[in-house]
Formats: structure tokens, C-alpha cells, sequence
């Protein structure tokens, strides 16, 4: 038996992983609200780097008109070479990595697309929406995939699902009462960050206290485990004698003080010229 | 029926008078995307500056912010013109392909530690306005923001400035007559979030447990020296431009003064000349003479650089203070932390 006929199964999952950042999330949901009457999903092209142990990441995308119908389906290429175009031109190191489409899973007709995608890039992902909410959790998949080959003869492509993970850095540091409320008026400022962060660190320790209470007093039975982490974490505050703290803590307030003075100084000078300014102007 | 049909006409058309009228702008409402969008962009490049296009809705008193698009950063300005031009548009033209709202109306552009204020940037809102009635600059300083607080900022021009600014008004008479100070240069805007209902159910779901976030981090960390340095050192920069203003202004007012004491010798001797000659029957010399340097014009130098630093200082000042207050704050709690320890 010659190697023609045999038929070439994938060999395991490609241990990739896909990074999404939340800005291609709100694109694509974007793009669904958008979308034209009629449509029943919009698909579109993810940009991103490619590291060298095979993570992706996605940082970017757009969404590509297309046109499907029962058995055919049209993606207009043209469009999508022109906006990786512009995207290129401000951002050259983020690549074409995949394609994202709305929907539960993959459809019969994607594997076209993915045909199409899989020559822009290597190992192309395709990114799955379920923007329709068919379940209750939102459900967000990552495939890669693979061609079933008879020997030369392509046959279909099997498609693996990849390990997604969400970089949500960019949106924590937003927060995410802003980014979840359809309509926020105002941006928190200072010092009700800091204010929700003290309060959530206080939380933090009068939880951690109760359960130290609770363990001594006998009530739950000790865990070595957590035991070890919450030493570490005492451990961590630096010990330092009274005196040298108390030293360091005055002189932080008083540069603190002297800035801050500094700084209405000027402040009211400006003020005050502004004021001098108008009531009489010079010469 | 007829008449509830014609209500609406009216109404619409009333609607459209009042547009005439043009109502304030009071908020700039921008869409979670577009806010995502700016970041990414700003972040990415920094500590480069970069700049962006904002695309939305002018309603009424709110400017909606519904998507945004990068300028891509060109290293030579030669280039720029025709170049960006063509960007622009092909960017546009295939947004509008997928339904975004392809309306310009404003920009955003990051900023180093609020350093912001140039003139630059009024040159730019002069060349939007041009086009568009209601613009806005939106700033985002990713240094800041790395403190975990959300460092964004609306700007527009106040219209009284911008008159006197496109009339070259902006001298010491200009001034006194239009009642123009530094305040009067930019208004800041209030900026809301808007998020579709599927962005709020998909955050919603996608939000992790976890009861801390890098924000709370980045707000409880200690170290202030630096970046009070930066400001203070920003801070000193601008005094000594303001200085130099100042003396420019100075010199020129002593130079006017020199010169209308010239001008006062001149025509005194003059007079006394033309007065001899009428007494001996001659026709008097014009008491002008354009040949004089005495009667030159001296060129009076703008305010505006002047009222651009003191804008300035004053955002660095603001900048200390709001940082100051919040790190002495952390020290208490940092005190606190201790004691109990």
C-alpha cells in the first residue's frame, strides 16, 4: 500500500493558546448591533502577534461584510485586504491571525472561510461569538484547524477547539462598573478609586481576620495550606522598628505637605495675577 | 389622526429651528469601544504621542462617541498631508461599509503627564471646526492612568477665545476689550459611558471573581517620588517659560513707553518749528512724519503663549494636589497597617 490512498487524520490538537483582549470583544459585539437587516451573523478578520511558543495573541479586529446563502458563501476579500492595509499602516507588528464569526459553533459554511483564512495566515484561529446568548453563560470558543487529507486530495478540515484566555488588564484598569452599565454619567475620579480600593482591602482583612478567629477558636478545622499563604503574605510587610517608621512616616508627610503647599502656592499666585490682570491692566 | 400627524411636522420642524439656535454641548458620550479603542491605541505607543479620529452622533447638548480610528504615527511631517488625507478616507469609507457612524467629531491624543496645552492644539481644533461645528479633543495620559484611575478628558474651546484667536486678538487691547483670560481658553466637557445591552450582559459574564483588580494595585502602590518629581520638574519648566513671557511683555511695554517719549520730543519740536514758521508767513510741516522710526508700530508680542503656560501650570498644580491627597491617604494607611501589625 503505497502512501496515496492512506488517509491522513490530524494528529492531535496544535497546543496552541489564544489570548483575547477585551477591545476585540466589544468590536465584534459592535459590529453585531450593526450589522445589516437580514444578516444572520457578521464575521470579520482578528489581528495579533504570534509569540514564539505558539500563544496568540488577539488584540485587534474588523469585522468583513460578506454574503452567505444555503450552500455558498462570499467574503468580500477586497474589503478585507483594505483594511488590513490601514490597520498595517498604524500598527505594522500586528498581523492577520485568524477570523472571528457570531454564533453557537462552527457552521458547515465556515470551513470555506477558514479556507480562505488559512492562507493569510499560519495556524489561523477562528474565534466563535455566541453574541445571540443561546445559552445562559456567554460562549466564547477558539479553534484552530487541521486538514483531513487522502493523500494529496484535501477531503474537509477538522476543527480543534484551543485554550482561550482573557487578558483583561486594559478593562480592569477601566473598571468594570464603567464597562458593564449601559450608561455610567461620570468617571470615577481619585479618590473614589481609592476610596473602593481601601474599602475592598479592608474587606479583605477583617474576611482573612474572622477566618484566623474562627480557626483559633476552634470552630473550623486549620488548612496548613492557607495557613502558609497568610504568613507569607504578613511576612511581606516589612519589619521595621517603631522609631525608623515613625521617622519615615513624618518625613514622607512632610515632603507630601511641602509639595502640596508648593502647590496651592502657586496656585493662588496664579490666581491672584488673574485677577490683577483684568482689574487693571497693564500700562 | 390628520392631526397628530401634522403635530410631529411641527415639532420636527421647531426642532430643526432650535438646531439653528444651537444648543450647548453639556456631555460627551462615549461608547465602551470607542474608550477601549483609545486606550489600546494610546497605550500601545506610549510614551509616544499619537493621535486619533472620534466618530459618533452630534444629539443635541450630547456629542455621542459611538467608534474611533488611529492615525497612524508618520515619522516625517513632509509626508503627511496628502498621505493621511487618503488614509482618512479609505478608513471611513470602509467603516461606513460596516455600518459605523462615519461622522467626524473630534480627535483624541494622548499626553505625557498633562502636557497638553500647546498651541498646536487650537491650531487643530481651528481646522476641525472649520468643517464640523462641534468638535471635541479627547485626552488620555496613560502615565496617569497606570495609577489606576481612569485619566480622560474632554476639551473644547470656549467660543469667545476662539473669535479673538481667529481674529489675531489676542494683544493687550483684545484682551481688555473681549475680557479673555487664561481660564477662557478650553472648557472641559463631562464625559459619560455608554455600552450596548449585549456589551454590559457580555462584561457582566466575562468579569472574573477575583475581589482584587490590577486597578487596586496600581492605587496602592507606595512609591509617589517619582512622578511627583516628573510634575515638580514640568512645574519649574513652566515657570521659567512663564518668565520669559513676562519679560517679553515687559520689554515691550518699555519699548512703546520709549517710544511715545520720542514721539511726545518729536512733535514739541515740531510744534515749536511750525509755530516760528507761522510767525515768518510760511506754510507749517505736517506734524506726522511716517519716516520717523518713532512713528513705526512696534509689533506687540501675543498673550497666548503666556495664557498656555499658566494653563499649564495650573493642570500641574491640580495634578499635585489631587496625587498629593491620595498618597497621603496611602501613608495613613500604610500607618494603620503598621500599627496593627
Amino acid at each position: 500500500m503505497g502512501d496515496l490512498s492512506v488517509l491522513h487524520l490530524p494528529s492531535g490538537p496544535t497546543a496552541a493558546v489564544a489570548k483575547l483582549h477585551p477591545v476585540v470583544l466589544f468590536n465584534i459585539s459592535d459590529a453585531y448591533i450593526r450589522r445589516n437587516e437580514g444578516q444572520e451573523r457578521v464575521i470579520g478578520t482578528l489581528l495579533g502577534t504570534v509569540s514564539s511558543d505558539g500563544t496568540v495573541e488577539i488584540k485587534n479586529s474588523y469585522a468583513v461584510p460578506h454574503k452567505e446563502t444555503s450552500d455558498e458563501v462570499a467574503v468580500d476579500i477586497d474589503f478585507h485586504q483594505r483594511m488590513f492595509d490601514l490597520h498595517h499602516q498604524v500598527n505594522p507588528k500586528e498581523a492577520i491571525v485568524g477570523w472571528y464569526s457570531t454564533g453557537a459553533g462552527v457552521s458547515v459554511s465556515d470551513a470555506l472561510i477558514q479556507d480562505f483564512y488559512s492562507r493569510e495566515a499560519n495556524n489561523a484561529i477562528l474565534l466563535t461569538v455566541d453574541t445571540a446568548f443561546t445559552t445562559e453563560k456567554l460562549k466564547l470558543k477558539a479553534f484552530v484547524s487541521t486538514p483531513v487529507q487522502l493523500g494529496d486530495r484535501q477531503l474537509a478540515a477538522q476543527f480543534h477547539e484551543i485554550q482561550l484566555d482573557l487578558r483583561l488588564v486594559e478593562a480592569e484598569r477601566v473598571g468594570f462598573e464603567v464597562l458593564k452599565e449601559t450608561q455610567t454619567d461620570r468617571l470615577p475620579n481619585e479618590i473614589e478609586g481609592l476610596e473602593a480600593t481601601v474599602e475592598r482591602l479592608r474587606g479583605m482583612v477583617d474576611t482573612v481576620a474572622q477566618y484566623v478567629n474562627k480557626v483559633v477558636d476552634g470552630k473550623i478545622p486549620a488548612d496548613n495550606t492557607i495557613g502558609r499563604y497568610l504568613a507569607d503574605t504578613v511576612a511581606v510587610v516589612p519589619r521595621i522598628n517603631p522609631e525608623s517608621f515613625d521617622s519615615l512616616f513624618n518625613d514622607s508627610v512632610q515632603d507630601m505637605l511641602l509639595v502640596l503647599y508648593l502647590a496651592n502656592l502657586t496656585r493662588t499666585q496664579l490666581a491672584l495675577a488673574e485677577k490683577l490682570n483684568t482689574a487693571s491692566a497693564p500700562v | 389622526m390628520a392631526e397628530s400627524s401634522a403635530a410631529p411636522a411641527r415639532t420636527w420642524a421647531q426642532a430643526a429651528q432650535t438646531k439653528e439656535e444651537e444648543v450647548p454641548l453639556r456631555t460627551v458620550q462615549i461608547d465602551g469601544l470607542a474608550l477601549l479603542k483609545i486606550i489600546k491605541h494610546c497605550k500601545e505607543f506610549a510614551p509616544n504621542l499619537v493621535t486619533g479620529q472620534l466618530l459618533g452622533l452630534d444629539i443635541g447638548s450630547v456629542l455621542e462617541v459611538t467608534n474611533c480610528f488611529p492615525f497612524p504615527t508618520r515619522s516625517e511631517e513632509e509626508e503627511d498631508g496628502e498621505d493621511s488625507a487618503t488614509y482618512q478616507l479609505e478608513m471611513m469609507r470602509s467603516l461606513r461599509e460596516v455600518n459605523v457612524d462615519n461622522n467626524t467629531v473630534g480627535w483624541y491624543q494622548s499626553t505625557y503627564m498633562g502636557a497638553y496645552q500647546s498651541v498646536e492644539l487650537i491650531d487643530t481644533f481651528l481646522q476641525y471646526q472649520e468643517n464640523i461645528k462641534r468638535c471635541v479633543c479627547i485626552i488620555y495620559d496613560p502615565q496617569r492612568s497606570s495609577q489606576g484611575v481612569l485619566a480622560l478628558k474632554a476639551l473644547k474651546l470656549k467660543e469667545p477665545f476662539m473669535e479673538a484667536y481667529k481674529n489675531d486678538a489676542l494683544t493687550g487691547e483684545g484682551l481688555r476689550q473681549s475680557g479673555i483670560s487664561w481660564p477662557d481658553i478650553f472648557e472641559e466637557i463631562k464625559v459619560s459611558v455608554h455600552n450596548s445591552a449585549l456589551v454590559g450582559a457580555m462584561v457582566t459574564d466575562i468579569q472574573p471573581e477575583a475581589p482584587v483588580t490590577h486597578a487596586d494595585f496600581d492605587r496602592l502602590s507606595l512609591s509617589s517620588a517619582p512622578f511627583l518629581e516628573k510634575n515638580l520638574e514640568f512645574l519649574i519648566q513652566c515657570m521659567d517659560d512663564l518668565g520669559q513671557e513676562q519679560q517679553k511683555q515687559q520689554y515691550y511695554y518699555r519699548a512703546v513707553t520709549r517710544q511715545e517719549a520720542q514721539k511726545g520730543a518729536w512733535l514739541l519740536k515740531r510744534r515749536a518749528e511750525n509755530a516760528a514758521r507761522k510767525a515768518a508767513g510760511e506754510e507749517p510741516l505736517p506734524e506726522e512724519d511716517s519716516a520717523n522710526p518713532a512713528f513705526k508700530p512696534i509689533p506687540e508680542p501675543s498673550r497666548l503663549d503666556g495664557f498656555l503656560i499658566t494653563n499649564q501650570i495650573s493642570n500641574y498644580c491640580g495634578q499635585v494636589n489631587g496625587f498629593g491627597g491620595q498618597s497621603l491617604s496611602k501613608m495613613y494607611v500604610m500607618d494603620a497597617v503598621h500599627e496593627e501589625h
